[in-house]
């Protein structure tokens, strides 16, 4: 039977109501007495010096406020980048202004040029177009090769070049790498492109900002994936505001996917405008601004080699990777293509060395940051691309290849820095043969050929490190942050429990799944317990959520903040029932003394602690509110495999996806339902970028794909049924729930099988491509069919 | 957007009187100017709404068998009630968009935009059908003149449009993967008379007839008498969904399997 309530059952999301019905409460529905709004006029040449900004005109419009330029931020900080690299020569990266609005130089298509606030919207927009811009443009960079060559046009004139840094890791391990690859039986090397990708979550980006001067307080509404980063980056960096002056809150938030959790010069812009015209200031991007401000994600391109013995056993991984920054580096832009990315290019598979490149390269385009997966995806698909290209080289079949190489012995410590606590890759790729019926394939093949069309089978297997992190191993590879979670455990006096904690919820369930845990250690109905999340003055400073991490840092900090409840109130049960302490049982929401039937109800020995009447106040204290600061050990790693079935259209090259099947290590698992949800949404974004989805740059530095008539979101019916599989579990050994993270792997386990089946079909069809990149938009299929 | 006025006249006559003035605009759906208007691409003074004009509503058959469709009749309306008379057109009405923009944009908006990714010209100049105005009837090979050009003049408004019921008729469409627009549509009609095809999404001129696959499913209206025949890439649309020379090989492949469908 499966459960109905606590960790394992599904219940429907309780926050769907809410959203389904017109309920949610986002930031755009926060309007405040006074309000002003900011229209942004945004640059639309990619480069170029800014000569002169004349708004004299504009500024005697109806309705104007105020004109904001360039020059009014000199005073303040830059927009911060939250994490220093340190280059293979040992220097750090090179890291331009980040202006919250251009001064001087314009460096994007999109970037801020002035702000007009104004009594209502249109009269803002009015007056933006008689502001009158002098520019003198500049060459753009947009390819990242060019970029990198001397004598290229510089995005930032004062630095030495256009590379922020040229990684390598292990940079020790280079030359034995080198010697490998040329002692190798067989070397299998693939060049591909990561392609660039626009988040495009529902809601787009809004901010409020609010000054009140009675008690000198910010208060800066934003759609934030973690209220707490925003108002550290914000207030210490930016504007100066100090933690007790600023309040940042996040409430309902319409998706994120990694693009909300930077913090953007339009937040910092409505802050410090809201006091300087001491007026409430509003904006809400719409779509065309998301597409040019939003972080964009991805945008690699690699080269990869891999090294095989005569029996191809794996032997060593060489990467060089051009990993493109945009014009100013976003909050977390640089670990992405570092230490998020070359940590994994170990994959699910015991190469002895491995030594991975990266030149990060600015370029006048969008700033490009963390997008699900965010670096994991990256490595995922060279390596799973390479191995696949591998076993056709070599004449053997992918499946055994791979698992001819995997891990299989735990703890198990990669050659590039990380552990792997546990796993089972043989359990997950077994699972998947049964799930993606393997074996009839062939049989379906036959069937689609009869039909005239092309079918392909693609698997890969694929590991991400989550959790993220902890904080003394970040600090070291140059994370400005700690990257616990924090959670405080409010029991009021009847019984019922609000849980404060640092995680955002922003399409994960959290005001679900997290109150199953709760209801699984104390025994109460999960309707008794409320998460709080989104406030920095509601909730302890934990640092939000992305890479997969809410569930196994927030809530293993909710879980010690719970113990630390259930120590007290087994303390209050013990005095009340005139027990020892250590023979209070706690069972369904009961204290019990061990081996009697004395027993005393949850609801009631929280009512004690706060009419303590009949409390020993001499050995503790009222009240029973806990609050727990957790920072992981490790990484969790969750892996798996999955297999993609497409057919393919010969006369058009129209890839169609007949089944997707994943199987997936979570380890523990709260919510199985929303589990599922997970890797469907996953799933989706991992097949948009590989068959649709396609953020693209002129040489101009125009973005020509700048709205949905030309960029492709997946849609469902794009989409297959899904097979999704979570039964193999192998618990993360290091954290309280066994938990290891499910948001993101549907998108970093989903591309490389998509283009690996593609692949497949044509050359079933006599077609000798070996790769294709990614969007495999019908054109692109078609004039590779075409010119192999 | 920019400020403007809106009039939403009951008739055809009061239509065409406001739109004599001084940049004034007709609205069909606004599934393309609605959103020209947000981007404050375009500033018109006044906005002349036909979709109240009850006289410019509603699917019919004429005396000599055609089916008459009013100016501002919706596609959803035109899937429906054309369904009985004309199903190769009913069935491309029913697939351009979205439910949304099948229930508010109108037959006459459309050809009076001829965006040359658009669908129903393909219908019209595959259809021979007539383009009826507010003060004469143009033959869809006199009205197509071009990307986003037509014959009308300026306040002229479509009240009707007549096609001609084929023998047989499909219309095969290739989805550019963003828009849903047409990549490549193409329309095949066969009347007793001869065979006529039309192609839209593909050339830089908007849509085309296809003379050579004209003359030869005239002579034989099965797919294999377009084989060996293909378009010239020259002049084809070049963009990031494809090339002009896609685009021209899936004119070649839409019309066989129009021809597919429709035999």
């Amino acid at each position: 039977m499966p459960k109905d309530s606590g960790i394992g059952a599904s219940p429907k999301r309780r926050e769907d109501l809410r959203f389904l019905t017109g309920a949610g409460k986002y930031t755009d529905d926060i309007n405040i007495h006074g309000q002003t709004y900011v229209h942004f006029l945004r640059a639309d040449v990619a480069h170029a010096t800014i000569n002169s900004i004349d708004t004299s005109a504009a500024a005697t419009m109806p309705g104007v406020v105020h004109i904001f330029t360039g020059a009014d931020f000199e005073a303040v900080g830059g927009i911060p980048c939250g994490w220093q690299i340190t280059d293979r020569f040992g220097e750090p990266m090179q890291e331009p202004r980040h202006p919250v609005i251009a001064h001087g130089t314009i460096r994007h298509v999109g970037e801020i040029v002035a702000a007009v606030v104004g009594e209502s919207l249109e009269q803002a927009r009015d007056a933006a177009e008689a502001i009158v811009l002098d520019l003198t443009e500049k060459p753009a960079v947009v390819d990242m090769k060019a970029a990198a060559a001397d004598g290229s046009t510089k995005v930032h004139d004062d630095l030495t070049s256009n590379i922020c840094y040229d990684w390598g890791f292990v940079e020790e391990n280079r030359d034995a790498v080198d010697q490998a690859i040329k002692d190798a039986a067989h070397v299998t090397t693939l060049e591909l492109v990561n392609n660039r990708l626009v988040a495009n979550p529902m809601e787009p980006r809004v901010a409020v900002g609010e000054y009140s001067r009675s008690d000198d307080m910010h208060t800066l509404h934003t759609t934030s994936q973690n209220p707490h980063v925003i108002r550290l980056l914000m207030g210490a960096f930016v504007l100066g505001i100090p933690e007790h002056k600023l309040r940042v809150v996040a409430p309902d938030v319409g998706g994120g996917f990694g693009t909300k959790i930077f913090h953007y010069a339009e937040e910092a812009f409505c802050t410090f405008a809201a006091k300087a015209v001491n007026r409430p200031v509003k904006w809400t991007s719409t779509r065309s601004e998301a597409f040019m401000s939003d972080a964009h994600g991805r945008d690699h391109v690699t080269k990869i080699e891999l090294a095989m013995d005569a029996d191809n056993n794996f032997t060593a991984v060489r990467t060089e990777t051009y990993a493109n920054m945009g014009a100013y580096l976003s909050t977390f832009a640089s670990s992405v293509p570092t230490w998020l990315h070359g940590t994994l290019m170990a994959g699910n598979y015991k190469t002895p060395l491995i030594y991975v490149n990266v030149k990060a390269m600015f370029t006048n385009t969008v700033p490009v940051d963390a997008y699900r997966g965010a670096g994991r995806p990256e490595a995922t698909f060279q390596l799973e691309r390479v191995i696949d290209k591998a076993a056709r080289e070599r004449g053997v079949d992918p499946i055994a290849l791979r698992r001819q190489n995997f891990v299989t012995e735990f703890p198990y410590a990669t050659p590039v820095a990380v552990e792997y606590d546990t796993g089972d890759y043989e359990a997950t790729m077994a699972k998947l043969e049964e799930i993606a019926d393997i074996g009839g394939f062939a049989t379906r093949r036959a069937e689609s050929e009869a039909k005239g069309k092309l079918r392909g089978l693609g698997v890969n297997c694929y590991i991400e490190a989550c959790g993220i992190a902890p904080s003394n191993l970040v600090g070291q590879l140059g994370a400005r942050a700690g990257l616990y979670d924090a959670a405080t455990v409010r029991v009021n006096a009847t019984g019922s429990i609000s849980v404060m904690v640092g995680a955002h919820s922003h399409g994960q369930g959290h005001e679900t799944s997290f109150p199953q845990v709760i209801s699984e250690m104390i025994g109460i109905p999960e309707d008794q317990i409320d998460i709080v999340h989104g406030d920095t003055s509601k909730i302890p400073f934990g640092m939000g959520t992305y890479g997969s991490r809410s569930l196994a840092v927030c809530g293993s900090a909710m879980v010690r903040a719970a113990e630390k409840v259930i120590n007290k109130a087994k303390k209050i049960a013990a005095h009340l029932l005139e027990a020892s302490d250590a023979d209070i049982e706690l069972k369904d929401g009961q204290f019990s003394v061990a081996g009697t039937d004395k027993s005393v109800a949850w609801g009631d020995v929280t009512l004690a602690a706060y009419v303590p009447h009949n409390y020993p106040l001499e050995d503790i204290e009222p009240g029973l509110e806990e609050t727990a600061f957790y920072d992981p050990a490790n990484f969790t790693y969750p892996a798996g495999a999955y297999a993609c079935e497409v057919e393919v259209d010969p006369d058009t090259g129209k890839v169609t996806i007949e089944r997707f099947s994943a199987a997936d290590d979570f380890g523990n698992v709260i919510n199985p339902m929303i589990v599922s949800g997970q890797v469907h949404g996953g799933i989706a974004q991992g097949v948009g970028q590989a068959l649709l989805e396609n953020c693209a740059y002129d040489e101009d530095g125009q973005l020509i794909s700048a709205s949905y008539m030309d960029y492709a979101m997946p849609r469902a019916d794009d989409l297959p049924f899904y097979t999704v599989d979570h039964s193999c579990q192998t618990p993360c050994t290091h954290n309280p729930l066994g938990v290891k993270g499910c948001g993101e792997a549907g998108a970093i386990g989903s591309p490389p099988s998509v283009v690996n089946a593609v692949v497949d079909a044509l050359q079933s069809g006599g077609k000798n491509v070996t790769h294709i990149d990614m969007p495999l938009t019908p054109s692109r299929v078609w004039d590779a069919m075409n010119n192999a | 957007m920019y400020a403007f006025d809106i009039e939403r006249p009951s008739t055809i006559a009061d239509a065409v009187a406001a739109l004599q003035g001084e940049d004034a605009q007709a609205l069909g759906g606004g599934q393309t100017l609605i959103p020209t208007l947000k981007q404050r691409l375009a500033a018109p003074s006044k906005l002349v709404s036909l979709s109240g004009i009850g006289e410019m509503q509603g699917v019919c058959v004429g005396d000599d068998g055609a089916v008459c469709i009013g100016g501002a009749t919706t596609h959803a309306t035109v899937s429906r009630e054309a369904a009985a008379h004309y199903p190769g057109l009913a069935a491309l009405a029913s697939h351009i968009g979205d439910p949304a923009v099948r229930n508010r944009g109108t037959i006459g908006g459309s050809l009076a935009n001829n965006d040359p990714a658009a669908c129903y010209p393909a219908a019209a100049l595959a259809s021979g059908a007539t383009i009826v105005t507010n003060n004469r009837e143009i033959a869809a090979d006199d009205y197509f003149q071009g990307m986003f050009s037509t014959a009308l003049d300026e306040g002229e408004v479509i009240t009707e449009v007549r096609f001609p019921v084929p023998q047989a008729a499909n219309y095969q469409k290739f989805l550019q993967p963003a828009s849903r627009f047409a990549l490549v549509g193409v329309f095949v009609a066969k009347y007793a008379d001869g065979v006529r095809v039309a192609v839209t999404g593909a050339s830089e001129n908007g849509v085309f007839r296809w003379a050579e696959a004209e003359a030869a499913l005239s002579a034989n209206f099965a797919a294999s008498a377009l084989d060996g025949l293909t378009v010239d890439a020259d002049g084809m649309i070049g963009d990031l969904h494809g090339s002009g020379t896609y685009r021209a090989h899936l004119v070649g492949v839409n019309t066989k399997r129009a021809v597919e469908a429709a035999s």
